[in-house]
């Protein structure tokens, strides 16, 4: 251990980071599970959907931003935080139009999977039934913004990793809303092998002619709950050693 | 740029003048909010042309103007009336009335509220709190601010301006030239202190500044134990040494008058009784920072302002208090620029007001990096309160200790209040540090208080039984709103009026904030409505709690308070609401089936189902 390699622990569980991770990353590395929607390991963090919100030294901050430090205490699945989270999924199932039977990413769908892994059984909130748009103009690329969680992955993907900023916010507060670069997505420069088109935890944006394709029960999350496969290395490291 | 210029002249294209516009402020896209008002000053509004002009011109995606210009209230995406009505819509200004003023212009105008009047004259809304508690009901008229209405004042208005002779059928601005009856706002400046609005002459602090080495200015303020006056409390000292140590090509130094707290409008009364005293101090921090630049970022509602303090920093230029070699201090160059924000109380928040500054929209940052790091054009950038800068003008003029000598040995000083609500003399009042609320609702005249909203609607509800409880960062802390509500007034509906501020208000950025809000808001309701069970109250503070410990920045992390300090507080005014049933659903059956009810009773539908 230097300064490069340290280690902080998580719900006791001692955790090696390296400087520059976060503490998403280190405990990712480590084969930890940490639940999080709007967090993707090839996107610069956003911090919109607080999922992954940890007591880090007594205060609350997102781990997919925090900077992994040594010595840090953190707790992530504590009875209370796990609530909050089943909390926050259940604000954004209540938030949009989440009609799983009918969807094409049923059992592909991070929001779902994660109410699951969380212990949602059925929303308390009142649901608030939005006006959304659909916009299918696009050949290969289909919109439906009634599952969308505004989670900005795609913002981040098409501005990053595209180069193109096809996608961003609009307005504010509950009325904000994503938004593309033209009146119809086909007059946008996004094409189906975009990081954008393929980033959705939900089933917002979608390719065409593809769902339904994966018969149910071999579906991703038919097969292990979310996050299995990074609590898969955790396993594979104990087997190791 | 001037706030004064004139339409452009005929035969110009609107992209023409659009592109004269984005050259005018260097192409720069972080300088986008003052490209984005200046059009919106000269064409009335933001259309779809104006935005793919301002892209164009900024080499920026359409779509990303669009995401930075859709976040502020006051940039409209629709054109609207020549004469646009926002009515501050506060606890305070409805029990003084607002609704019955709302109503008139309403009238006056034939434009519903929410709405634009079939001529296209006029535009009537209800805004968030326009900083002029003291004055309520007050509205703003195109950024002119008019206050203490009445209805019969608000018909007064409406039929003068009708008539005002312009030809220039654009939305107009302050300096515009147009003469709006009842434009004014009282300064209301009710107890000045000992501190800031002392009587006697003050010293030269800058000049006592530039004295001292960087570094000791910085210990003078930790000295003084000087702590932020925007109502968290961070120690002025501390914010500055980490400020300083934060290697940099630049420094900046940023003044937070972004004053948008339901009840508050101290900063509003400085800046307007002594705004000298505020860029003093931020001469100072320019000084103490090593920093050349100075930015105040004044709330869209206070454009009124904007030309008296752009004539202060004038002459502060032609003293040599500001500028090159400032203060005869060879190769000390500092000015001050003010940003004009754009409606949007988060901004209020020191990461969003950076990113407002930076030309984008509002969200909050994620921290760390901390501003004092990572700032303004990701440069350490040290953000106070308008009154933390009056403050530091003081110590310097006269000592640290002096100025610990006031307040308790926490919350040193003075503290500036916006007393309003029900009491005879709203306005501000700078006390020591310390003083209980009783001893200052016996300042305000006020001998029968039902409760009180320290802090603002983030801040806390105090009932009698707390009422020896000091302001102090110890105990009440409080940016400075202070609304009182007599006998007769109902929590309740003072705290519907604040979860609706929050749920407005809410940037959208984090879940907990941007759903939380509206569900709180949605959750109360249908306990003011007695639909309400104790395990409604119960979840609803369990929401409320969530809410609190998952949201991103203080926006979403108070939002909930005015209901759980209220729980806690003023338990019986949910009990009296609640039904006894163990569960009442959300849904009123014969409510949710009326529109039906009625179209079945319709002749012809009747007849149809006979047939």
């Amino acid at each position: 251990m230097n300064e490069d390699h340290f280690s902080f622990s998580l719900d006791g569980v001692e955790v090696t980071a390296t400087k520059g991770q976060t503490i998403i990353e280190a405990c990712d590395a480590a084969g930890i599970y940490i639940p999080r929607l709007c967090y993707h390991p090839e996107l610069e963090p956003a911090g919109h959907c607080r999922v992954c919100t940890c007591k880090i030294d007594g205060r609350r901050s997102s781990a997919c931003t925090m900077p992994a430090a040594a010595g840090m205490v953190v707790e992530s699945e504590t009875p209370e935080l796990t609530a909050d989270r089943r909390m926050l999924i259940e604000m954004l199932f209540v938030e949009g139009n989440h009609v799983c039977p009918s969807c094409e990413k049923s059992g592909d769908c991070e929001l779902q999977a994660l109410g699951t892994r969380l212990g949602l059984a059925a929303p308390t909130q009142p649901y608030l039934l939005p006006q959304r748009e659909l916009d299918a103009s696009h050949p290969d690329i289909f919109i439906d913004r009634n599952r969308c969680v505004l989670c900005s992955r795609c913002i981040r993907a098409s501005r990053m990793v595209d180069g193109k900023s096809v996608f961003a916010l609009e307005g504010r507060g509950i009325h904000m809303r994503l938004a593309i670069d033209a009146k119809t997505l086909d007059e946008t420069t996004i094409a189906a092998a975009d990081k954008a088109a393929h980033v959705c935890p939900v089933g917002c944006i979608v390719i065409k002619r593809t769902g339904f394709k994966t018969p149910y029960g071999q579906r991703r999350f038919d097969q292990a709950p979310i996050g299995s496969d990074i609590e898969a290395k955790r396993h594979s490291f104990r087997q190791v050693k | 740029m001037a706030m004064t210029e004139q339409a452009p002249p005929a035969g110009v294209s609107q992209a023409a003048a659009i592109d004269a516009i984005v050259r005018a402020f260097g192409c720069d896209s972080t300088r986008l909010m003052d490209i984005a008002q200046e059009v919106h000053r000269r064409l009335g509004w933001l259309s779809d042309a104006s935005i793919q002009a301002i892209a164009a011109g900024l080499g920026m995606h359409v779509v990303d103007v669009e995401d930075m210009v859709s976040f502020y209230a006051f940039l409209n995406r629709a054109p609207k009336g020549r004469f646009h009505i926002r009515l501050s819509k506060t606890p305070v200004s409805l029990m003084q009335g607002a609704a019955e003023v709302a109503q008139a212009f309403a009238d006056a105008t034939g434009s519903a509220i929410g709405a634009t009047s079939p001529d296209g004259e006029f535009t009537v809304e209800w805004t968030s709190d326009i900083g002029m508690g003291d004055q309520e009901p007050s509205a703003l008229i195109n950024g002119t601010v008019v206050t203490a209405l009445s209805p019969q004042d608000a018909t007064a208005i409406v039929a003068s301006l009708r008539h005002s002779q312009q030809a220039n059928t654009l939305p107009l601005f302050p300096g515009a030239g147009v003469a709006v009856p009842q434009a004014r706002v009282a300064s209301s400046l009710r107890q000045p202190g000992p501190v800031l609005f002392r009587p006697d002459a003050p010293g030269d602090g800058l000049g006592a500044a530039l004295e001292l080495s960087p570094e000791r200015v910085i210990e003078t303020l930790t000295k003084a134990r000087l702590r932020g006056r925007g109502g968290a409390g961070f120690p002025t000292g501390l914010k500055w040494k980490l400020c300083r140590q934060s290697i940099s090509e630049a420094h900046h130094v940023v003044c937070n008058a972004d004053e948008g707290e339901p009840g508050t409008f101290k900063d509003r009364v400085l800046l307007t009784e002594a705004p000298d005293l505020v860029f003093e101090g931020m001469t100072i921090a320019g000084h103490a920072l090593g920093a050349r630049h100075g930015l105040v970022y004044l709330r869209g509602e206070y454009a009124y302002l904007w030309q008296s303090l752009q004539e202060v920093l004038d002459r502060r230029r032609r003293s040599g208090l500001l500028g090159r070699d400032v203060g005869g201090r060879v190769g000390f160059d500092f000015d001050i620029r003010i940003q004009l924000g754009a409606g949007a109380y988060v901004c209020g928040e020191e990461s969003s007001l950076i990113e407002s500054l930076q030309g984008k929209r509002g969200a909050p940052r994620d921290r760390p990096p901390f501003p004092t790091d990572r700032g303004y054009l990701e440069q350490p950038t040290a953000v106070d309160n308008v009154e933390t800068f009056a403050c530091v003008s003081r110590i310097m003029q006269s000592g640290a200790e002096w100025f610990a000598g006031f307040g308790t040995h926490e919350s040193t000083g003075t503290k500036l209040l916006s007393l309003s609500g029900d009491c005879p003399r709203p306005g501000v009042v700078e006390v020591p540090f310390g003083i209980t609320i009783n001893e200052l609702l016996d300042l305000a005249g006020v001998p029968d208080a039902a409760f009180v909203q320290v802090g603002g609607p983030s801040g806390q509800c105090v009932g009698p039984k707390d009422y020896g409880r000091r302001i102090a960062y110890e105990d009440l802390s409080t940016g400075g709103s202070i609304m009182i509500f007599g006998p007769g007034r109902d929590v309740l509906d003072v705290i519907r009026q604040f979860t609706e501020f929050f749920a407005d208000e809410s940037c959208g950025w984090c879940t907990p904030c941007r759903v939380g809000t509206t569900l709180l808001k949605l959750n109360l309701d249908k306990i003011l409505a007695e639909r309400g069970t104790l395990a409604d109250v119960k979840a609803l503070e369990a929401l409320g709690l969530t809410v609190t410990r998952m949201s991103r920045c203080g926006l979403g992390q108070t939002a909930a308070n005015p209901i759980l300090s209220t729980m806690r507080n003023f338990p019986q005014a949910y009990e009296a609401r609640l039904r006894p049933e163990p569960y009442v659903p959300r849904l009123d059956l014969d409510e949710a089936l009326a529109e039906a009810t009625e179209i079945r009773r319709h002749p012809q539908a009747a007849g149809e189902e006979r047939a």
